[in-house]
């Protein structure tokens, strides 16, 4: 009955808002992680990361709703090192339908099989994981942040594309630089590039400022290579690597050349004015998990504003649709992967002085978007959960 | 006076600039030749009347100035910082300039350059429209969520209209009774009562809209939405979306068809629509909608303009820094102009009736 359809459509517009729909409402729960302190007096990683991305989202929001009669509220809620987060969860209140989740992996996983959870959407902006878009996916838990594996594309294409693709690969201890690695290992395979050797490096030992000039020689001696790639998501000792590597090759990884979503120096496709915004509300620069946090609210938002509706119910069945596509301030329409929830995006190559790089990088081609040759694609990934039935 | 060297140079923009283009154009740029000649020499005989073309160079903080006949640079003058829209007063003396990082409207003589004063624009305007008294101009405050009224005459600020975030297109009904402004984050048109200088309405419209131009005749408005991919045709009595324009060119991604300026003929017939990072200009049916055509341009186009006769189009090209001259009849590129850095706005300059500072 393809003639009911526009008819629905138009009685629908005739309605009025309906009568006391109420704001939509948003939580952004967070764990406080314990942050070394910095190596060489850089900014510290700031308390209210991630936070004021949504708080930024939730102002945009509400900014454009109040044009079509919505709004929107966001409640903050940030849990201790040694409180369970379920607990917290559970004391959000009445059925909380969206969720801006800032937290390891282990608490996403443990949020999203909570029974009280079955009717909330987990929007991911603190977990990097590639296994929550792999095997460990759930549904309802979209992933604003991108995954290890797509920073890790993001660079290995940059690399492939210089034809820089020899790798000396040097980790650091932490659990997360072994998984930092492992993506790079994974694109290099991807795109043609090769690890030359793997190395490993301890910063308990002695203190990198007095050492580096020695220290980082013999584990960045190896064979022949283009590049250092370092493996130290904590910043350990990645900083004090650059300029120290035993041949004059450039670092690229988590220092150096770095794969991210945002970044100080980006300011292309009007993303210049988010940067400033930002700025005004939090008196410092938007930070990758800045924009995740900015990112999850305002797709919320512009989700509602398209369906002209703050009913959850609603908001979650457009915002999960495989055809939703929202702004993100760089140059694409954005969407969330009908396979493992992960938003695709453009990421950037950058130095602390410039954007060196956008990826997708030109000549790396997809059938779908050149966006999908970033991160699991859909043929390999090992996500089952995700997809919704029928 | 071009001479018939500077025509044998005439072709499609420059192959260097679109080596992918280079290949697909050439046997049809041979044949074009012939009529692109023609067509030249019957503008050249028109050089004591024409226009003059103004560009603002984003990154140079520059005007360059290129004269409608010779199609060359004739001059270039330094303006605030970050230039963005600009446009004449009706009789082609006074050209006004947004310079967003300056956060002002420059108010300048377009013989010599020289800013005669400021207007108070607001914070960060990006672009504006001047309306049919030739003194209302509004203005679209970017970063500040505002659409700021202006009065060029008296140089005071008549009101500050809350609109929603990153205003950016501007434009004034035929009739002065309408002004519109496109939210690039808010997504909508937003519609304000120039009698009352009150915003009073809003429509939803694609992603990120840029753009927006009223038809000569005011009842249907274009604003394209560069993310979205869409231009949307709105009647400007109900306020309702009544037609959205997609594009689609063979082997470009389709998000790359990004619209950004629009330019209308006066007759109603076409819409010229630039397509951003695609380096196409899409040429619309303005009654059927349909699309007709695609015209390769330089890289990253922007704006359009057209000349009061409409036998041209000029678009900037952010990227190549260059300008695409267009002829509208055949709907070919016929010249490609380099300017300054990031090229962005670009006005047309009706022909100058007594003034001196025309000559090369």
């Amino acid at each position: 009955m393809p003639g009911l359809l526009p008819l629905l459509l138009m009685l629908l517009a005739l309605l009025p808002a309906p009568a006391g729909a109420g704001p939509l409402a948003i939580h952004y729960l967070e764990r406080r992680v314990e942050r070394p302190s910095p190596l060489n007096n850089e900014d510290p990683i700031p308390d209210d990361e991630g936070l004021k991305g949504a708080e930024l989202g939730l102002k945009d929001s509400n900014a454009t709703g109040r044009f079509v009669s919505l709004s929107f509220t966001l409640d903050s809620r940030v849990v201790g090192a040694d409180e369970d987060i379920r607990d917290a969860f559970r004391a959000l209140g009445e059925k909380p339908r969206f969720v801006v989740l800032n937290a390891p992996a282990e608490d996403v996983l443990a949020l999203a099989d909570l029974p009280e959870a079955r009717d909330t959407v987990f929007l991911n902006v603190g977990a990097p994981d590639t296994r929550l878009r792999e095997a460990d996916c759930r549904p309802r838990l979209l992933h604003v942040l991108p995954s290890r594996a797509m920073l890790a594309d993001a660079l290995v294409q940059f690399l492939a594309y210089k034809r820089w693709t020899r790798i000396l690969l040097l980790s650091g201890p932490a659990p997360a630089d072994a998984l930092y690695a492992e993506a790079l290992k994974r694109s290099a395979k991807k795109f043609g590039a090769r690890i030359v050797t793997e190395s490993r490096f301890d910063p308990q030992g002695g203190d990198t400022r007095d050492t580096a000039l020695r220290e980082f020689v013999l584990p960045t001696r190896g064979p022949e290579h283009d590049v250092v790639a370092v493996a130290d998501e904590a910043g350990a000792f990645g900083a004090n690597l650059v300029y120290n590597t035993a041949a004059p090759r450039p670092v690229v990884g988590t220092q150096g050349l770095t794969p991210a979503a945002w970044g100080r120096p980006v300011e292309a496709w009007a993303a210049v004015q988010l940067q400033t915004r930002f700025r005004r509300l939090a008196g410092r620069a938007m930070r990758p998990v800045d924009y995740a946090g900015w990112m999850a609210v305002h797709s919320l938002g512009e989700a509602a504003v398209q369906a002209r509706s703050t009913d959850p119910a609603t908001v979650a069945a457009l915002v999960l649709s495989p055809t939703f596509e929202v702004g993100g301030f760089k140059g694409r329409p954005l969407s969330f992967r009908s396979w493992d929830g992960q938003l695709r995006q453009p990421l950037f190559l950058l130095w602390p002085g410039a954007v060196t790089a956008t990826a997708p990088i030109e000549g790396f081609l997809h059938h779908r978007t050149e966006l999908d040759t970033l991160g699991s694609d859909e043929p390999e990934s090992a996500c089952r959960a995700y997809r919704r039935p029928g | 006076m071009p001479s018939l060297s500077q025509a044998g140079l005439m072709q499609a923009p420059s192959p260097r600039a679109h080596p992918e283009i280079g290949i697909l154009r050439m046997s049809r740029a041979a044949t074009a030749r012939l009529l692109l000649c023609a067509s030249l020499l019957s503008f050249a005989s028109q050089a004591a009347e024409a226009e003059e073309i103004f560009v603002s160079n984003e990154r140079d903080n520059t005007v360059s100035v290129i004269d409608g006949a010779s199609l060359e640079v004739i001059r270039t003058f330094p303006v605030g910082r970050r230039p963005r829209g600009l446009t004449f007063s009706r009789d082609g003396r006074t050209l006004y300039v947004c310079a967003s990082d300056s956060d002002a409207v420059q108010v300048i003589d377009p013989d010599t350059g020289a800013v005669r004063h400021n207007l108070p624009s607001g914070e960060d305007p990006e672009q504006f429209a001047l309306a049919p008294d030739d003194r209302t101009l509004f203005i679209a405050n970017e970063e500040n969520a505002t659409t700021t009224v202006v009065d060029a005459q008296t140089r005071k600020v008549l009101a500050q209209i809350d609109v929603g975030i990153e205003p950016e297109g501007m434009a004034v009904s035929p009739d002065g009774k309408i002004a519109v402004t496109t939210s690039e984050t808010t997504n909508m048109v937003h519609w304000i009562d120039i009698a009352t200088l009150s915003a009073t309405d809003a429509t939803p419209v694609g992603q990120r809209p840029r753009a927006a131009a009223f038809s000569a005749d005011g009842r249907m408005l274009w604003a394209s939405s560069e993310i979205g991919g869409t231009v949307a045709v709105i009647d400007t009595a109900t306020r309702k979306v009544v037609e959205t324009i997609e594009f689609a060119v063979k082997g470009i991604a389709a998000d790359r068809l990004q619209p950004v300026g629009i330019s209308l003929t006066r007759d109603g017939r076409f819409a010229f629509v630039a397509l951003g990072p695609s380096d196409r200009v899409a040429v619309i049916d303005a009654k059927t909608y349909k699309v007709l055509n695609y015209i390769l341009v330089g890289r990253r186009v922007w704006q359009l303009a057209m000349t009061p006769d409409e036998t041209r189009l000029f678009t900037t090209n952010g990227v190549s820094g260059d300008v695409t001259v267009i002829d509208v009849a055949s709907q070919r590129p016929i010249r490609s102009v380099k300017v300054g850095r990031f090229p962005w706005g670009v006005a047309v300059r009706p022909a100058p009736q007594a003034s001196a500072g025309a000559a090369p």
